[in-house]
């Protein structure tokens, strides 16, 4: 036995599957109320500094506006469900590969994990944009591919890789005793993958799952780096339209909002689904 | 590592052994676990192996249903070579049940799915046929009424029956229990040990790993005393526990008697 001194073990701690693999996003009610009432107090100053009564109040001008920031948030989080169901396909079948019998399968998806899980996502986003092509001829057919559809493919790469991660390390959290059980009643591989452990490990990915999804909703303001006229876009529209200086921090302050507004009952839910998805 | 010469296709008889272990050897890197075992399972057998707490007893029965491979010499179940590459393994698992310390049953199906999985995914029998027998099983394990319970919802006592009972629906020729009662508590382990005693008066060919030596007293016909990796002795029970003549053996059951 290693004699330990300096009070460090000499093994690890046990690990839980968790959140581990991605940055903690722990989002609380008081961020919300912090943005705000950042956002009130910031209203009150560019109103107290405004001119006389001839330019609309702050609050009415972000009202006024509030329609078609709504179709730039649409467009958002249509583009986040596009992009987390692409990447959630394609990272289950490459989590798949990632723990074949077959070394070939399992390098070549060992390689595309870790080229997207390490990659900037915004650098992603660029080669999709660059690459793809803007439109496809099939068959007789031309298929035009619009900016949001290659922006919300490149970040259905990022996704597929944590979503590959997710699957491997949920499979490796399975009990080996399960497997034991399933090979000694004579299934072959894939049926123990399909009937015992896979659904096994649904359970122990969601929260995560849910996670990487929250993450993924605060990214797509990155688009608008690429040219998708989504929320950040529209922001900077009717910035430039509207020209006036005191508008600018309340308006991005308003659009933060609206992602809390969308994030935060995720990452409530994402927390009591952890809390009953204990992994005894 | 592989028998060089192809399983000869010789029809097994219930004259000849069910299970054939000859000069079996196991080792995990530098750990010999087993270092040359020999023996042979009669059908209607009930063989216990007994010993001091090391991998060689559950790597035996592990080896038999060819979960671990073995380094050296041969295993022949109902006259199949297991230590063969080209074995077929679903269709020796088939043959041979095993049910496990830690149950091992699938948490997220209910008591009956656990039991009909294997016979209608692998033996891909007719769901009703499957169902019927399940239900038989149930009731022939004392569970009946626990069908729809989920194993988290039952005792450690019943879930080890539910795994009984699954490793029966395969209907196979002999069954290993691996300490099956060693997680258990004293009063849920005299429910299994009846369960058992009920499969081996039916007739089932057994291997059992155990500690309860009161019980190993009762059903084997054979009993196999291991250490480090070898059978130090053996014999009929009424022989083996008063008159053992291996100092090893003597001291051993000195402490568990």
């Amino acid at each position: 036995m290693i004699a330990v001194r300096d009070g460090t073990l000499p093994v690890l701690k046990p690990f839980r599957l968790g959140t581990a693999s991605l940055p903690a996003f722990r989002l609380r009610a008081r961020h919300g109320a912090f943005i705000a009432v950042a956002l009130f107090l910031f209203i009150g100053i560019g109103d107290a500094q405004a001119g006389p009564a001839a330019a609309a109040s702050i609050l009415a001008t972000l009202l006024k506006w509030t329609p078609l920031l709504a179709r730039g948030f649409a467009l958002d989080i249509a583009m986040s469900f596009l992009a987390m169901a692409i990447g959630t396909v394609a990272g289950v079948v490459v989590g798949l590969g990632l723990i074949s019998l077959r070394a070939p399968v399992r390098g070549l998806a060992w390689i595309v994990t870790q080229l997207f899980r390490n990659a900037p996502w915004l650098v992603m986003l660029f080669y999709c944009m660059l690459l793809l092509p803007f439109e496809v001829r099939v068959g007789g057919a031309t298929i035009p591919l619009p900016d949001w559809l290659k922006a919300t493919f490149g970040l259905g790469l990022p996704v597929m890789a944590n979503v590959a991660e997710l699957v491997r390390g949920a499979v490796r959290s399975i009990p080996f005793g399960q497997w034991e059980a399933s090979e000694a009643l004579a299934f072959t591989r894939w049926q123990t993958l399909r009937m015992v452990i896979l659904p096994q490990c649904i359970k122990r990915m969601t929260p995560p799952w849910m996670n990487l999804y929250s993450i993924l909703v605060a990214a797509m303001p990155l688009t608008s780096v690429v040219g998708v006229s989504e929320s950040m876009t529209l922001v900077g529209d009717v910035l430039s339209a509207e020209n006036r200086s005191e508008l600018l921090v309340p308006m991005y302050l308003y659009l933060l909002l609206w992602f809390f507004a969308y994030c935060y009952p995720i990452a409530r839910l994402t927390v009591a689904l952890e809390r009953r998805f204990q992994v005894r | 590592m592989a028998s060089s010469a192809p399983t000869p296709t010789a029809k097994w008889t219930p004259d000849q052994p069910l299970i054939r272990i000859r000069d079996v050897h196991k080792s995990f890197g530098p750990n010999v676990v087993l270092g040359g075992v020999t023996f042979d399972v009669m059908k209607g057998e009930v063989i216990c192996l007994i010993g001091p707490s090391g991998a060689g007893k559950s790597t035996l029965l592990r080896c038999v249903n060819a979960l671990v491979p073995i380094d050296r010499g041969s295993i022949l179940v109902e006259g199949q070579e297991v230590h063969d590459p080209m074995l077929d393994k679903l269709a020796l698992r088939r043959k041979v049940g095993m049910v496990f310390q830690q149950y091992n049953l699938f948490p997220h199906r209910t008591a009956l799915d656990n039991i009909m999985m294997a016979p209608r995914h692998v033996l891909k029998r007719d769901r009703h046929e499957v169902e019927t027998l399940a239900r038989a099983l149930m009731r022939k394990v004392r569970l009946e009424g626990k069908e729809d319970f989920y194993p988290g919802e039952l005792s450690g006592g019943q879930q080890q029956r539910v795994a009984i009972a699954r490793s029966l629906a395969m209907q196979p020729d002999v069954m290993l229990f691996d300490e099956v009662t060693a997680a258990l508590d004293p009063e849920t382990v005299k429910e299994v040990l009846v369960t058992i005693r009920e499969l081996v008066e039916d007739g089932m060919t057994c291997m059992i790993v155990t500690h309860e030596m009161g019980f190993a007293r009762e059903v084997a016909n054979q009993v196999y005393f291991t250490d480090r990796g070898v059978v130090v002795e053996h014999g009929p029970p009424a022989e083996f526990f008063t008159n053992s003549r291996d100092p090893r053996t003597r001291q051993f059951l000195s402490q568990i008697l």
